[in-house]
């Protein structure tokens, strides 16, 4: 899963969904992937105003990634592309998550991420 | 305003206005619908220019291309009248250049002595560049339009070539020749006619939330969308075979599709999870404040389970203290098999458009399949959500139920009607069962039991790998 994906994933839990501390889910033992791509302009363009920055920000740093800045960049940062373009592509869809797991920062109850895939079922107590 | 033909495929009828007016949505283009007939491949438009016509065209699945329309008419003579009267200012152009003219006769035939002497019969456009059959600099046609059976055409066209079609995508991406499919996989024409109904393009994210072994993500990512997907069955996900990361052979899965179609970069991923319990962030309802949505489309064909009907996670029975401490203790184990339950297919069309709902930004898209029993009374009644306006119904018939391609837009906070979604908001808070209150739920349910059943009697004698899901045995 690219890390994108963690842009839009809470905890599944419905009890949990609605406390803020569930989003976003943290990820623990990550072990990271990279692959090179093109940038994707139209599409850094169009996303980036959907990006909850601050949550982004926190997930890098727990994955021991580079810093992101304080701020989001305006879409005019972006260029064609520019570096704050190309450093945000390589973390957002280049970089993806192949094992580890999420953690809910509310409730505690943690995804299995195997092989690149994350398993959001829930056990039958907590549906 | 110009007038263009555009030579359609005789199939699929239903969706093909549908699909023109999707396409001229997302190439930003003006488009009036100036001649359309259901049983007739030749519609002719109004676009502002060539660029648009080639814009729209070059993607579209139910055409074979676009032309400049120079004229049209009942008969031959009615046609060159109408040439020379609309279109000599164009011909000018072409006098020296490499050209190639040929015949396109639907339903009716003509041996190659009258193809000649049509062909002649346009010497007044005088012409006199190099004939080319391959890479000609301009290409123009007649087209023929016969009734069945029919010993003269009832209407003729000539145009000039702009644009082929993106209908070779059909073949690019044929089932056929895909590395891993399941009994399922919608073909590869209808997903990519459905990621077209939703506006799928480059820059946009698209979501499916019951993937399957991916056909609608593939899809939406061939027209450049970036794509993600769910679905209750992690198996479909994660696929056949060994594991790819060690690099065995034989690993058939969803991102080894992506990779045949060299797609890969547009694929997100996709994760193993219920719509019922979805872990994508629901944002608020519409109707108030800011639409926090970030999905520019979600595509799906929901289960509706044949043999053991549609599960979501949950008990059948509510489960008391000592089986919660059970399932606590034994989740963690690699062999725990988190529970199903059976789950109204009504209830999960609701679903899917509250979801859609609280999901997609102003002006998305959602492109639903949804099956019916061919009834009269049914066949009218659609799902309806206070923040979701229909913009298309396409159905595709079978003998005795069909298929519908529901195509919806949700709407802008300020085009939310506040009365209908408080009426939503009350038949939720007095917890009436929705099936009791809503018209269509009832007609639809009475009808769906009927269409299960034909497709049960359909399905004798081979197996059906229906979507309902059986439990999920590889991991928790
Ligand atoms: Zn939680």
């Amino acid at each position: 899963m690219k890390l994108l994906t963690l842009n839009f994933l809470t905890c599944a839990i419905k009890t949990c969904k609605t406390s803020p501390s569930s989003f976003p889910l943290h990820p623990q033992d990550a072990e990271l992937e990279i692959v090179e791509s093109d940038v994707n302009m139209a599409f850094l363009r169009n996303i980036l105003p959907r990006l909850m920055w601050e949550e982004l920000r926190g997930i890098t740093r727990e994955l021991g990634l580079p810093e992101l800045p304080e701020t989001a960049p305006a879409a005019e940062d972006l260029g064609e592309p520019s570096q704050v373009a190309k450093d945000l592509h390589r973390l957002l869809l280049e970089t993806s998550i192949r094992e580890g797991k999420l953690v809910c920062g509310n409730c505690g109850h943690e995804y299995a991420v195997k092989e690149g895939i994350a398993n959001f079922l829930l056990p039958g107590h907590l549906v | 305003m110009r007038e263009y033909l555009v030579r359609l495929v005789q199939m699929h009828e239903s969706f093909r206005k549908a699909e023109l007016q999707a396409l001229a949505d997302v190439s930003g283009v003006e488009m009036h619908i100036i001649k359309y007939e259901e049983d007739s491949p030749f519609c002719v438009i109004g676009l502002p220019s060539d660029k648009a016509a080639h814009a729209m065209i070059s993607r579209s699945i139910l055409s074979q291309g676009i032309y400049e329309l120079w004229g049209h008419g009942r008969n031959y003579n009615a046609l060159h009248a109408s040439i020379k009267n609309l279109s000599p200012s164009k011909w000018n152009a072409y006098h020296e250049t490499p050209f190639r003219f040929t015949l396109d006769s639907f339903r009716g035939s003509r041996t190659p002595t009258e193809q000649r002497d049509i062909v002649e019969s346009f010497s007044y456009l005088e012409f006199a560049g190099p004939i080319r059959m391959k890479e000609a600099d301009v290409s123009f046609r007649v087209f023929e339009d016969y009734d069945h059976e029919a010993p003269e055409p009832k209407y003729l066209y000539m145009g000039r070539f702009i644009s082929g079609s993106g209908r070779h995508a059909k073949t690019m991406y044929d089932l056929k020749k895909r590395h891993y499919i399941s009994t399922t996989s919608m073909d590869a024409e209808l997903a990519l006619l459905t990621a077209n109904i939703a506006l799928a393009a480059p820059g946009k994210f698209f979501f499916d939330p019951f993937m399957g072994t991916g056909g609608f993500p593939i899809a939406c990512s061939h027209f450049g969308a970036i794509t993600c997907g769910s679905d209750i069955d992690g198996r479909s996900i994660r696929g056949t075979g060994g594991s790819a990361r060690k690099g065995q052979m034989g690993k058939k899965d969803v991102e080894g599709n992506f990779r045949q179609y060299g797609l890969e970069e547009r694929y997100l991923g996709g994760f193993v999870s219920d719509l019922t319990n979805t872990p994508l962030r629901i944002t608020t309802p519409c109707g108030n404040e800011q639409n926090g949505g970030y999905l520019d489309g979600i595509i799906c064909d929901p289960p509706y389970g044949i043999r053991e009907g549609l599960k979501v996670l949950g008990s059948r029975e509510k489960l008391g203290d000592k089986e919660r401490a059970t399932h606590h203790d034994r989740c963690k184990e690699p062999t725990y098999i988190p529970p199903k339950r059976p789950y109204s297919f009504i209830a999960m069309l609701d679903d899917i458009l509250a979801f859609a709902a609280s999901t997609l930004v102003d002006g998305g898209r959602l492109s639903m399949w949804m099956p019916t029993a061919n009834d009269e009374d049914i066949e009218l009644v659609i799902p309806t959500h206070p923040c979701l306006e229909i913009v298309s119904v396409c159905v595709q018939p079978f003998n005795k139920w069909s298929r519908r391609l529901l195509t919806y837009r949700r709407l802008s906070d300020s085009e939310v009607s506040q009365d209908s979604l408080h009426m939503t908001k009350k038949e939720y808070e007095t917890g009436i069962k929705a099936d009791e209150l809503n018209g269509f739920r009832r007609k639809y349910f009475e009808g769906f039991k009927e269409f299960q059943k034909l497709r049960l009697e359909t399905a004798t004698g081979r197996r059906v790998s229906d979507e309902s899901t059986e439990l999920e045995k590889t991991s928790n």
